[in-house]
């Protein structure tokens, strides 16, 4: 790739403007899941009021049945541009695995090369892939635990109404720990958050 | 620490523009109070209209629901041995405050659009065929039991009464002050039971004496316990915890 990068648009307006409204979506609904999930805890823990989102619990299903809209047709149609547009294909494939082993070889040791950011590496295509299917599965999840009689092929696949609650949650933990690590690697090479902001 | 401080001011702020003694309103207030401040510290004014927008929301979700909601698509049932013992005790009070009622003083009211407004003694309720269902109760709070209702199916006992089955609605009004309403589709699925017994035995008053109706479509808020009035409307008669925030439509 010999196009300087800082000309050439590597995110598309259209890609940009579903990131920052899915970042908004995912906000409010994990702090509103974490208020709903402190009213019947599956585990031995609650999440600190203070960092919930609704105040009580009507109020925090009261956001997270209304930011659910947002991520879900959000979610629908960035699927949807990416499938017409070929960015999917583009873009994440193919992911040669042995390259995800070497770059995260590299990575620990500090050394994970990201001159050219208008190309994802191995690893990127696995993490951003890993991110979609954890949504998909945390719409899935979730669909059954509101309405788990009007779903019965999915409530099945999820192995029953208790069991995804348990799918729902662990769905969104993996969700939060790709963000954090995310985060963090946007912060190491902060290039890539003006990326996906202005496109390049 | 800063959050704390913007809530308080905004609590107070709220309080003043509260026109009397609404607990209603207030309690809804509260909804947002919480998960506003902590994004934005908005003023009292975003506040309120993010409540507006979310409660409009909310009754579009109601029509989601409502367009969703299969009357021929029946809720699970289970053996009897994965009935959850013991069932849990709920209300929005503890189990010192359940209401006592005698057999000889009670009447079940009927009112509304109905074509026999009589009231119903708990023997004339017996005397109409009864059914059993082994489903599971979900709780709006996440949790969720197995328990085995018996009693009339509730679409027959509109029936009797000759009901208006165009109506919108069927509210109920309970002993404990309790009161919701459901959806008339609801109200006829083959599911939904005007329960007088719990696990074969007389319902016991942790479980609603005299009769619950019990609706494995919904969760259970919706399911009303010690019932004392039913009535017909295509007036939107509103829910005890409906009124406070939650969802009016509650399916599952």
């Amino acid at each position: 790739m010999v196009m300087n990068s800082d000309q050439k648009i590597v995110h598309p307006f259209w890609l940009r403007t579903f990131h920052w409204i899915n970042l908004v979506a995912v906000i409010l609904l994990i702090l509103s899941g974490w208020r709903i999930y402190n009213a019947s805890p599956i585990f031995a823990f609650t999440f600190p009021k203070e960092i919930t989102l609704g105040g009580w619990l009507g109020g925090a299903l009261l956001w997270h049945f209304a930011a659910m809209w947002l991520l879900f047709f959000n979610g629908l149609l960035y699927l949807f541009l990416n499938t017409v547009t070929g960015r999917f294909k583009a873009r994440f494939f193919p992911i040669r695995f042995g390259d995800v082993f070497s770059e995260l070889t590299a990575a620990f040791k500090g050394k994970l090369a990201h001159d050219d950011l208008s190309e994802y590496n191995a690893v990127q295509k696995l993490a951003y892939l890993f991110a979609v299917v954890f949504i998909v599965l945390l719409v899935l999840s979730g669909l059954v635990v509101w309405k788990s009689v009007q779903f019965p092929l999915l409530r099945e696949l999820m192995g029953g109404y208790d069991n995804a609650r348990i799918v729902h949650f662990f769905a969104m933990s993996a969700l939060v720990a790709f963000t954090a690590v995310h985060v963090m690697m946007v912060a190491l090479v902060p290039k890539t958050l003006l990326m996906m902001i202005r496109g390049r | 620490m800063k959050n704390r401080l913007d809530k308080s001011i905004i609590i107070q702020e709220a309080l003043k523009e509260l026109p009397s003694p609404s607990r209603r309103l207030l309690m809804k207030r509260a909804v947002t109070l919480g998960g506003l401040s902590l994004l934005t510290g908005c003023a009292v004014t975003d506040e309120k209209s993010a409540e507006n927008m979310l409660m409009k929301i909310s009754m579009l979700n109601d029509d989601v629901q409502a367009w969703l909601f299969d009357p021929n698509k029946l809720a699970p049932t289970y053996p009897e041995s994965m009935m959850t013992k013991p069932f849990p005790f709920n209300a929005f009070y503890g189990p010192e405050d359940i209401p006592e009622i005698d057999e000889e003083d009670y009447q079940l009211e009927v009112s509304g659009l109905v074509a026999d407004k009589h009231s119903w003694t708990l023997a004339e309720l017996r005397k109409l065929p009864q059914t059993s269902q082994v489903t599971r109760h979900i709780c709006v709070e996440g949790w969720s039991a197995i328990g085995k209702w018996g009693g009339v199916t509730f679409a027959t006992f509109l029936n009797h009464i000759g009901a208006d089955l165009s109506a919108k609605y069927v509210g109920f009004k309970c002993e404990d002050d309790y009161y919701t309403s459901i959806d008339m589709p609801t109200a006829l699925h083959a599911q939904t039971l005007l329960t007088l017994t719990y696990d074969g035995q007389t319902l016991p008053p942790e479980y609603g004496y005299p009769m619950k109706l019990r609706m494995p479509t919904k969760l259970g808020y919706k399911n009303p316990k010690h019932i004392v009035a039913i009535f017909v409307t295509n007036t939107y008669p509103g829910g005890y915890w409906e009124d406070k925030g939650y969802n009016w439509f509650g399916g599952s």
